[in-house]
């Protein structure tokens, strides 16, 4: 784009602040903003913090809406700054606060630790039960493209914590186990390699996990990647009935491909694969 | 009672309450659809027909089951909207428990009518 062709407009934009050694609770401060095309609400804050007030806090890392650090409240949806152009969401007002359902920690920055927290309690790794074979591999787990379609869009989650920002249910239980967990619990219960189920059921079919969710599918209205954590959730509720009522197949992995027995017959290592740089 | 069991008989009981409630809906208000309950003819509401269906063992069972489908899905409902609401877990404990009374004074009492009104007899 030619530098003529770049239009600037004014808008204001309206950002909560908060620092826990000063105030009691949130204020909105207003900054004048210069805007262009392009131009996205992490680069306006980065404006903002450059030119007008370097004291604002908020947090981002990627800039390219793969790490999900700058996950805020634009406008009253949970999206993130950086892949949220500002003319996009409005010509005229823009409101930025921090993630609800979260404490803050300052201005912008969500404390998102409870987040993880809930996240690790579902053990979010491939779960085997065979610890000769994870010891000493006798090959290749094989995995078809219908299992891999099953979870795919689920690893897709970049744990930015829009999810549980819209969360109705989250926003009265702070206990709840959270879209974002439970979609993951999901996303390795039906991958077909894992075998954790019963070790995440006491999680996740526990209180204040998947059947406290009564699907509001804001979570998934909101998720920056296409994530659907609700029907993740919903399908989870499946799954558990199914053991309740004994009637959950467990599908166990396809026995490992035998690794190249010619290169054992020879005894000749594995071939090693050239450096990619220069040693 | 895990919480996939309670949940599983929840939604169980609200398909119960749908069809038998669905079907006591029906006796009671669609005398000319479904009069061949009506053993007296007529008015669906009058004694003679009350008192006939009460005099049914399938009717009598009928409401006991949709008796306590009811009482379990309102009371299980009404139990995790009041939990959601962020009370504590002693709280929440007690709340079990009164619920569970209250649901088990209340089926007692339907039922023993239920079937109390098999041997009420028109005079």
């Amino acid at each position: 784009m030619k530098r003529q062709d770049v239009q600037e407009r004014i808008i204001s934009v309206y950002i909560h602040r908060f620092d826990p050694t000063s105030d009691k609770k949130p204020r909105a401060v207003l900054y004048e903003l210069a805007v262009e095309q392009g131009m996205t609400v992490l680069d306006g804050l980065h404006r903002i913090k450059e030119t007008q007030d370097p004291t604002l806090a908020f947090r981002f890392s990627c800039r390219m809406g793969v790490c999900g650090s700058c996950a805020m409240l634009i406008n009253g949806k949970p999206m993130l700054a950086c892949n949220t152009q500002i003319l996009d969401v409005t010509d005229k007002a823009l409101t930025v606060a921090p993630l609800p359902n979260f404490r803050v920690v300052r201005d912008l920055v969500p404390d998102l630790a409870p987040l993880f927290k809930k996240h690790v309690q579902v053990n979010p790794y491939i779960v085997r039960t065979d610890g000769h074979e994870m010891e000493s591999p006798s090959g290749e787990f094989i995995q078809t493209p219908e299992e891999l379609i099953k979870y795919l869009q689920f690893t897709y989650c970049i744990k930015c914590g829009a999810c549980v920002a819209a969360c109705p249910t989250a926003a009265t239980d702070e206990n709840y186990l959270g879209p974002m967990a439970l979609a993951q619990a999901y996303r390795y219960i039906v991958d077909s390699r894992d075998d954790g189920f019963h070790s995440r059921k006491s999680v996740v079919g526990a209180d204040k996990a998947v059947f406290n969710c009564h699907y509001a599918g804001e979570c998934s209205a909101v998720c920056p990647k296409g994530v659907d954590p609700a029907r993740a959730i919903q399908f989870m509720k499946r799954e558990l009935v199914r053991d309740y009522l004994l009637m959950r197949r467990h599908t166990a992995p396809l026995k490992a491909r035998a690794l190249n027995d010619k290169s054992k017959e020879k005894k000749t290592p594995l071939p090693v694969p050239p450096y990619t740089v220069d040693r | 009672m895990n919480k996939t069991a309670s949940w599983f008989w929840f939604i169980a009981a609200g398909v119960a309450v749908f069809i038998i409630g669905g079907l006591h809906m029906a006796v009671i208000h669609l005398d000319g659809i479904a009069g061949i309950f009506n053993p007296a003819g007529g008015s669906s509401l009058a004694w003679e027909n009350v008192s006939g269906r009460n005099g049914s063992l399938v009717f009598a069972v009928s409401y006991v089951i949709l008796l306590g489908a009811a009482l379990y899905h309102g009371l299980y409902g009404l139990y995790n909207i009041v939990s959601e609401l962020g009370i504590s877990e002693k709280a929440n404990g007690l709340l079990k428990k009164a619920l569970l009374a209250a649901g088990v004074a209340l089926f007692t009492v339907g039922a023993y009518a239920a079937f109390a009104a098999r041997f009420i007899t028109v005079s």
